[in-house]
């Protein structure tokens, strides 16, 4: 068997783990799916009526809006719970049994986010139902629906090798745990629960630069109005910058780890 | 390095910023040889294992492992061992059959094969029954076999052991010694770090004990008892002076460490034919002795001898590795 074709297997292998391990932990399911939900619950019900202001966005509903904001904090939370899970096993040392084994030590780190990525899949597949369960309609239909859940996907192995980076470095779930407050700081810093033109001073100039405000627009417009090219590539960009930054912390950690042991 | 050496270490040293946890380590292991690597908390096993398994760089000298440098030929390394480490490395959500084949994985057997020697892994440790429950539901020894089964999923050329059975009962730590004996028979050669003399003592062809991260004696268990000679006695005192005593043992043969404050280690040369004297001596001082008994050397004796203390461990099983350089 080649190396990649043993690469490749083994990436599959370890997502396969890291989704039946989140599925088997509670407290690592929770903030992906629970929390999320209970926060859209919260907000749609009791700030319904920010679709009035003036200056919001034209939309169907709050719900509708609500959706990209909800899958963002999913694929940030599944970011975070990948990399808790990936310090638990270096805390128990399974990570020594898969840096032991002959096999590239990016390939661990890579079925790591293709699990994270799964769940992002998994995220935006639940709010979508959601939504269409209490009457938001997806203007970009279904390739805008399919848009919208690639870049959901794609993000959320994204942010889950910040997440893994952090991991590699520390090797304290603990640390990564501590992490999660700041989840929310760059949400609620970006267009994800409010649109960036009704905030105020420095809160809209940070929502405006912050690269989570590109992706979460870049998953909004599909399902308030319809793909748009400009989102959609800027979407792209904000989370190519998100790879490259997460892929280089990381390949770093991990030269760092096996460096200590 | 001979054609037939499994594991060759020249000088391997391991520093973690000022402390120098390894320092300078040779090792020369044969093909199909058990190797005991003997040594108390701290004294550099498990940073040598980590090394030698290419989980850590060293910061010296060199090794290889089944014709493998383990720092340019890392992936040939661990293409070639199998590796069970101290504190089995499972992840309790997973069961086992699951882990046997993800190892299988790792270790690029085909899915079939993979799943096939899972099968019969899980059946040789005896853990078919438990295969599809969760490992967190598993005893320790239960524990241990499934990560031997794991290190064994690819039928490596040579074994790591990690301190394979602390924290066992006696009969799980007896299994598991049939299961390297069965697979040393079978051609396998092992590295067994243990803490336990009588591991060393039932399995090691070969010991080699280190010491503040320096190998202080190598050769067969039965070598390196013959060196020290002369058996000693145990007398474990009763009343009197702990002192008198040494000094009255003193004047029959030389005085071991104590293990403890009323138990008095002396070398005899003429072994059981020294017991009399012994007990005499002490009467005439009315020191009660509550036991005596002679004792052959040990491997406990070796690692005295060349160490000047005694191997202890502790039941938990940790292993901090500081030396100060």
């Amino acid at each position: 068997m080649s190396h990649l074709a043993l690469n490749l297997r083994v990436i599959r292998a370890l997502g396969l783990r890291s989704i039946r391990q989140t599925f088997r932990r509670p407290q690592l399911m929770a903030p992906i799916v629970v929390f999320p939900t209970i926060l859209l619950a919260i907000q749609t019900g009791g700030a319904g009526g920010a679709v009035e202001l003036p200056g919001f966005p034209p939309v169907q509903s709050f719900l509708q809006f609500m959706l990209a904001g909800a899958m963002m904090q999913s694929l940030m939370l599944a970011g975070n719970s990948g990399g808790i899970a990936l310090a638990v096993d270096i805390e128990m040392g399974f990570t020594d049994r898969l840096f032991a084994a002959p096999i590239s030590r990016y390939a661990i780190v890579l079925g790591r986010l293709a699990g994270t990525a799964a769940l992002g899949l998994f995220a935006s597949l639940w709010f979508f139902a959601i939504g269409l369960a209490f009457g938001a309609e997806i203007a970009g239909g279904v390739p805008g629906a399919l848009l919208a859940i690639a870049l959901v996907t794609v993000t959320a192995a994204a942010v889950g090798g910040i997440g893994a980076a952090i991991a590699l470095r520390t090797g304290s779930a603990s640390v990564v745990q501590g992490l999660f407050p700041l989840v929310l700081v760059v949400l609620f810093l970006s267009s994800a629960f409010f649109p960036v033109g009704l905030m105020i001073e420095p809160a809209k100039t940070i929502a405006e630069y912050n690269p989570f405000s590109f992706i979460v627009e870049g998953v909004r417009e599909p399902i308030v109005s319809g793909v748009d090219a400009t989102d959609t590539a800027e979407a792209l960009l904000a989370i190519a910058g998100i790879v490259v930054l997460g892929l280089a912390l990381s390949a770093r950690a991990l030269r760092h780890r096996l460096r200590v042991g | 390095m001979t054609a037939t050496t499994a594991i060759t270490v020249e000088g391997l040293e391991r520093a973690f910023d000022e402390v120098l946890a390894v320092r300078g380590v040779d090792i020369a292991v044969g093909e199909g040889e058990i190797y005991g690597f003997l040594g108390p908390n701290g004294a550099g096993k498990t940073t040598t294992v980590r090394m030698l398994t290419t989980l850590l760089l060293p910061t010296g000298g060199r090794a290889t492992v089944a014709g493998h440098d383990v720092v340019a030929e890392a992936r040939q390394v661990r293409a070639s061992i199998g590796v069970a480490l101290q504190e089995a490395a499972l992840d309790p959500l997973m069961t086992g059959r699951e882990l046997i084949r993800l190892q299988a994985t790792l270790q690029g057997l085909p899915g079939a094969e993979g799943r096939r020697r899972a099968d019969d892994l899980l059946e040789r440790v005896d853990l078919a029954d438990a295969a599809d429950r969760r490992v967190g539901t598993y005893s320790g020894g239960m524990q241990r076999r499934l990560d031997l089964a794991a290190a064994l999923v690819h039928e490596p050329r040579v074994l790591f052991l990690d301190e394979p059975t602390t924290g066992l009962d006696p009969v799980s730590r007896k299994t598991i010694w049939e299961e390297v004996r069965a697979l040393n028979d079978d051609g396998t050669t092992v590295f067994l770090t243990t803490q336990y003399l009588e591991e060393a003592d039932q399995l090691a062809d070969n010991v080699g004990i280190i010491d503040s991260g320096r190998i202080v004696a190598e050769g067969t268990p039965a070598a390196l008892k013959a060196e020290l000679g002369s058996p000693h006695i145990r007398l474990q005192l009763e009343q009197g002076s702990i002192a008198e005593a040494e000094e009255i043992c003193r004047r029959i043969g030389p005085l071991l460490p104590p293990v403890d404050a009323k138990t008095v280690l002396v070398e005899v040369e003429h072994g059981a034919a020294d017991i009399p004297r012994v007990v005499r001596a002490l009467d005439e001082a009315s020191i009660a002795v509550g036991s005596l008994e002679l004792v052959h050397p040990s491997l406990d004796d070796v690692f005295v001898a060349k160490t000047g203390h005694h191997l202890e461990h502790d039941e938990d099983g940790s292993d901090e590795e500081a030396v100060p350089a």
